[in-house]
């Protein structure tokens, strides 16, 4: 039952134009970005040679771009989810799922496999367009693979919040804005405060993707990541149940 | 809502009958498990609502006011996707039989969205039958249809009512006169009104409807 509803999410997303027009904007930034830095990399190589230690391509282009992507995700996502349960209100489409034999559980995991599968295949897409880099060089795989995890486990975290978000409201921008509004504060809170033990910099899931992006695998932060998606798939279950 | 008990047997088709805001699609919303009712219980073949819903519901099928249609997919699409809802084993069966009872053959690939009022309303009444189930709940079946879509569906009703029980609210009292065995009035949330339609003192409808919300009018 997870399965069909969180297949019948994702087929919904890409029946929208929108959603196209957001991954062919997000690969076009994303392959003007790896181009430039490649020529900065090329620039400084000569300089770099001379350093003992000096960083290699992954670190200095492939980790970069995966924190550009982070960044992005905190903008996609919410507009990834803010129809999941907004739009089915709206449209007066819920009542097919709510009087089918489907939990809530069911239905909030399969929205959320829905939403996380369109990021995770759009994660996919840019390791294999950051790994063309291999075509010209070695590249550092143990970097690479935290990075990929990072990334989909901050999609995760980002992907259950916009959900969470989108049960609040019968309106997918209202949803939109305030999920997009709650990341954003989430990423302030880690930018602003210059401690790293402090409470508000440990809060935001962008700080734990920060170590992973290092190629730092520490099993506290992959806690928080599954933690913190876990808390808004229960607080959306709680929501949706209590809706009907 | 308050104090309104319902009951129907195998096979019959109940009009709930009202004046604009007496509660029908709240009464039907909460029989087809999208409201929860403060207190009270619904059981529909012995499951009960509240504590088996996944049994319930696999024994209902609800058509809303606004049929509850995604208009990005084509109407095939759709309906396989409300069968494996309902957990059909035989989707591919379900579905013929469906498209040809509510005569959707031939916009079978067309998109949803593309479709006309009328077989809007047609996939919206698939939907709820396509798993066969014990109980339709239909909210406003007819409401919109030009008056050659309004004969289908009421023939489409009257068709169901041999091989599942339905509900079905609505205002208009030749439209349940015509399709029901019994009747239930609701006023102002209560139910102020249950009989067969064809009554033994020999009022008709419209005379009973009548007595029965002003009685209660304050």
């Amino acid at each position: 039952m997870i399965r069909l509803i969180a297949a019948h999410e994702l087929r919904s997303l890409f029946a929208l134009p929108s959603t196209w027009v957001m991954l062919g904007v997000l690969e076009f930034l994303l392959g003007w970005s790896l181009l430039s830095r490649m020529d900065a990399w090329l620039e400084l190589q000569p300089q770099l040679a001379q350093l003992a230690n000096a960083p290699g391509v992954t670190a200095s282009i492939a980790a970069p771009m995966c924190s550009m992507l982070s960044l992005l995700l905190l903008i996609l996502t919410p507009l990834f989810t803010m129809r999941s349960f907004a739009e089915e209100r709206r449209n007066q489409t819920d009542a097919l799922l709510l009087s089918s034999p489907v939990t809530p559980r069911q239905l909030v995991l399969g929205k959320f496999f829905g939403v996380f599968g369109l990021c995770a295949l759009l994660i996919v897409a840019h390791l294999l367009l950051v790994g063309a880099l291999a075509l010209g060089t070695p590249l550092d795989r143990g970097l690479l693979f935290a990075n990929l995890l990072g990334l989909l486990l901050l999609a995760m975290s980002y992907s259950a919040l916009g959900l969470y978000i989108s049960t609040l409201t019968a309106q997918p921008i209202v949803a939109a804005i305030g999920g997009l509004a709650t990341l954003l504060g989430l990423w302030l809170a880690e930018a602003s405060s210059g401690d790293a033990e402090a409470i508000w910099h440990n809060i935001a899931p962008s700080a734990h993707f920060q170590h992973l992006n290092a190629g730092l695998l520490d099993s506290a932060d992959i806690a928080f990541f599954l933690l913190f998606t876990l808390a808004f798939l229960l607080l959306a279950t709680c929501r949706v149940r209590g809706q009907q | 809502m308050q104090d309104v008990s319902l009951e129907l047997g195998r096979g019959e088709v109940l009009g709930l009958l009202g004046h604009n805001g007496a509660g029908k699609s709240t009464t039907l919303q909460m029989l087809a498990g999208v409201l929860r009712p403060d207190s009270g219980s619904i059981a529909i073949g012995g499951a009960d609502l509240a504590t088996q819903p996944e049994r319930a519901k696999r024994q209902l099928g609800f058509l809303p006011e606004t049929p509850p249609l995604y208009r990005d997919m084509t109407v095939d699409a759709y309906l396989i996707f409300a069968a494996r809802l309902r957990q059909v084993t035989d989707v591919a069966g379900a579905l013929a039989e469906t498209r040809r009872r509510c005569g959707l053959e031939s916009v079978s690939n067309k998109l949803i969205a593309h479709l006309s009022k009328g077989y809007q309303q047609r996939v919206g009444l698939a939907q709820a039958i396509i798993h066969a189930p014990l109980v339709v709940i239909l909210d406003e079946p007819t409401v919109g249809l030009d008056p050659a879509q309004l004969r289908e569906m009421r023939g489409l009703i009257r068709e169901l009512g041999d091989a599942h029980s339905v509900i079905l609210s609505s205002h208009m009292l030749a439209e349940v006169e015509a399709m029901c065995d019994r009747v239930a009035i609701l006023h102002r949330g209560r139910l102020v009104h249950a009989g067969p339609t064809a009554d033994a003192d020999g009022l008709d409808l419209e005379t009973r409807f009548l007595q029965a919300t002003a009685e209660t009018a304050p």
